[in-house]
């Protein structure tokens, strides 16, 4: 089912949390809301699920505005950032809950929740702990039997919020592939929250990335590192260099890099900066192209895919560079040494305040 | 850890001052009670507590008030907790404190508020007591509409009804009920006087008043309990419930209640304790009328009094009594509930 969050606004106090945010996802997508802590993301997956209401704006499901129903109408499966487990009941209850509390007239007989319950509890593999109580339980556990918990409920719409946030990274890179597997065999609209954006990359369909309570940009994980809409994403999505400077008259000139900038032909000479990510820096020991500038190479970090290069410019600003160990080999590059930086691509933005002005 | 530090004198006479104090001050006061009780033989003793139809009023009304009391404090305390533990709303941090007024408030002045408020010269006694029990229509139709707002809100239907159900029009099913109710009992008292015309609802110096001076007093035991262990829990768990389609009921009764249930019977219990020996506030709303509005605490004091000490310290052991035993069932509560949260089989 698809859903679709159409302006919606929310305050706390005077606090904007989300600022007129529009969102769609289509039915059967898994779709990350990625943002830093206070960006809006899990208030506005909250204002979905019906446990937060919003100022302005309304939510549909399928079309059907969902805005006017409540949380425990909305046929909406959400797992919990710290899991929210009943502490009083064992896993199999806390599974069997959402069935238990049905009106009498739709309430499954209890075969059929035990049915049910044991088939969920097989899905997520847990099976064997379905007599526990939740504190007997690790972290990843907890997290399956929140997911089984909200799934028993046939879900419409499966909300996570930060899934695997309080996890250790090693439980976390296998639970999220496996939720990954899980949603391409359940197949339920989904939508996640979490500030990672390697998490956001790896198991999304789509990223909606969020800043300040707005959406900064839409698109797959593909889209919005290749080609992010604003310097804020570029910068949230992984390491960048920044090069500041100005364009004008159909050039960009950023601290000691000049290039075509086509897109702003008039005389106005307007602030603009210039991001490459590290890969997307070249190191070399002569300056043999244009565009590049001279660097002192401070650190190297070898320990990795890549070799990570550190350097300095003549203004103090910090450059990092990735290489590949076999060109980190035959370059042999020295502590001390002069290099020769120079950008293979350039992304420019002007920065917005003064578009237009 | 200090058993390696202190010298072993200072360890003995400390604990044999502390033994010392508690001995003259606990143990043979509540020693001479049972003493004094008793000095007599167990006939005597039985006669002290049974025989006097003013002394066994007394214990019955004791076992009326309390429970009430009680009942009352559940409910408030409950929602209080509830409110301030679940809500941020203005003024909430003076509500949490007003929540404690009761046991800064010396009780007789908390008696003297409920003259003052009920009495004949009080602000609501005359219209409490006008034409006989012309009062009932208006507090049944009253206590009618906010009974439907709690059923409402706990157990309002998932989603509204298609066809015009009720539940759909809370709002007029409320004052149209309310307006109903007070109409059927208007005309009830007016031409089948079902409250007796030439007496009027008594709540000073009669039995409501008692019940509300002792919930007014006892009112923070089960609220204070309540907060910190809910405000400790929080709401992710209700949350989780709504989101799985429980209504407010569920929510609550499955949920909420296995979460607090340790603090709640805590409450419960200490509640019990202080309501029963409630003096001060039930002395000046009482009247100490013996036989009708006497409880337990006033008749001990009338007898001793009287020079009728055997029969006031009869009675008096029977509180101690009582008291002897809710210390026990607390002792047990606090063996028996997990020191932290969930209870791990």
């Amino acid at each position: 089912m698809s859903i679709e969050v159409r302006n919606v606004t929310k305050t706390f106090g005077s606090f904007l949390a989300v600022h007129d945010v529009s969102v769609t996802v289509p039915t059967g997508e898994l779709v990350a809301l990625l943002g830093p802590s206070g960006s809006g993301k899990t208030s506005l997956l909250r204002i979905i699920a019906g446990l937060e209401r919003a100022d302005r704006g309304q939510v549909f499901f399928e079309g059907e505005d969902a805005t006017v129903r409540e949380a425990r109408d909305r046929g909406v499966g959400f797992v919990f950032q710290h899991y929210a487990l009943f502490r009083h009941l064992t896993v199999f209850e806390n599974v069997a809950f959402g069935l238990r509390v049905r009106p009498r007239s739709a309430r499954p007989a209890e075969a059929e929740v035990r049915r049910k319950v044991l088939e969920l509890l097989e899905l997520v593999q847990l099976d064997w702990l379905a007599d526990r109580h939740p504190a007997a339980l690790s972290g990843g556990q907890r997290q399956r039997v929140a997911l089984a918990r909200a799934l028993a409920v046939e879900p419409r719409v499966l909300l996570l919020d930060e899934p695997f946030g309080s996890l250790d990274a090693k439980v976390r890179q296998e639970l999220r592939r496996w939720l990954r597997r899980l949603h391409d065999t359940i197949k339920v609209t989904s939508v996640f929250v979490t500030h990672d954006q390697e998490e956001a990359l790896e198991v999304a369909d789509r990223v909606v990335v969020m800043n300040h309570g707005r959406v900064e940009q839409i698109g797959t994980p593909q889209e919005v590192f290749d080609r992010p809409a604003t310097p804020f994403v570029m910068n949230f999505l992984g390491h960048v260099n920044i090069f500041h400077g100005r364009v004008e008259s159909g050039k960009a000139l950023l601290g000691p890099i000049a290039m075509d900038y086509p897109e702003h032909p008039g005389e106005q000479s307007l602030p603009a900066a210039g991001y490459a990510r590290p890969h997307e820096l070249e190191v070399g020991r002569s300056a043999d192209a244009d565009g590049g500038l001279w660097a002192t190479l401070r650190h190297v970090h070898a320990a990795g895919a890549l070799v990570k290069l550190e350097l300095v410019d003549d203004e103090g600003h910090l450059l990092q560079v990735d290489v590949t160990r076999q060109h980190h080999e035959e370059m042999q590059p020295r502590h001390g040494e002069r290099l020769y930086v120079r950008p293979r691509t350039l992304r420019v933005f002007v920065h917005p305040w003064r578009v237009g002005a | 850890m200090s058993d390696a530090q202190d010298p072993a004198w200072v360890r003995w006479s400390l604990t044999l001052a502390a033994m010392a104090v508690v001995g003259v001050l606990i143990v043979i006061p509540v020693a001479q009670v049972f003493v004094g009780a008793l000095g007599n033989g167990l006939g005597a003793y039985w006669d002290n507590l049974f025989a006097d139809a003013d002394t066994r009023h007394s214990i019955r009304l004791t076992l009326t008030v309390v429970p009430l009391a009680l009942g009352a404090n559940l409910v408030f305390g409950v929602a209080a907790a509830w409110t301030i533990a679940r809500f941020r709303f203005p003024g909430r941090t003076v509500l949490t404190a007003l929540i404690d007024l009761p046991f800064s408030v010396s009780p007789v002045v908390a008696g003297l508020m409920f003259v003052l408020i009920f009495g004949l010269q009080g602000y609501l006694g005359p219209f409490l007591r006008r034409d006989g029990y012309a009062v009932m229509p208006y507090l049944f139709s009253l206590l009618g509409a906010g009974l439907f707002a709690g059923v409402f809100v706990l157990f309002r239907p998932t989603r509204p009804r298609p066809r015009g159900s009720l539940w759909n029009h809370p709002g007029l099913v409320g004052l149209l009920g309310s307006v109903a109710v007070f109409a059927i009992l208007f005309f009830a008292q007016q031409y089948f006087e079902v409250w007796p015309r030439d007496q009027s609802l008594k709540i000073l110096f009669a039995t409501p008043g008692l019940v509300l001076a002792t919930a007014f007093v006892t009112f923070p035991f089960v609220a204070r309990e309540l907060i910190p262990v809910m405000e400790a829990i929080g709401d992710d768990e209700e949350m989780a419930a709504v989101s799985l389609g429980a209504n407010g009921w569920q929510m609550f009764w499955r949920v909420t209640v296995p979460n607090i249930k340790w603090g709640l019977a805590y409450g419960i219990i200490l509640c019990n304790a202080r309501a029963m020996g409630e003096f001060g506030a039930v002395y000046v709303v009482s009247g100490h009328i013996a036989g009708q509005t006497d409880t337990m605490p006033l008749r001990v004091e009338k007898l001793f009094q009287e020079y009728n000490l055997p029969g006031s310290f009869a009675v008096a052991s029977l509180l101690t009594l009582l008291a002897i035993l809710t210390l026990i069932v607390k002792t047990g509560l606090e063996t028996r509930s997990p020191t932290e949260g969930p209870h791990v089989d």
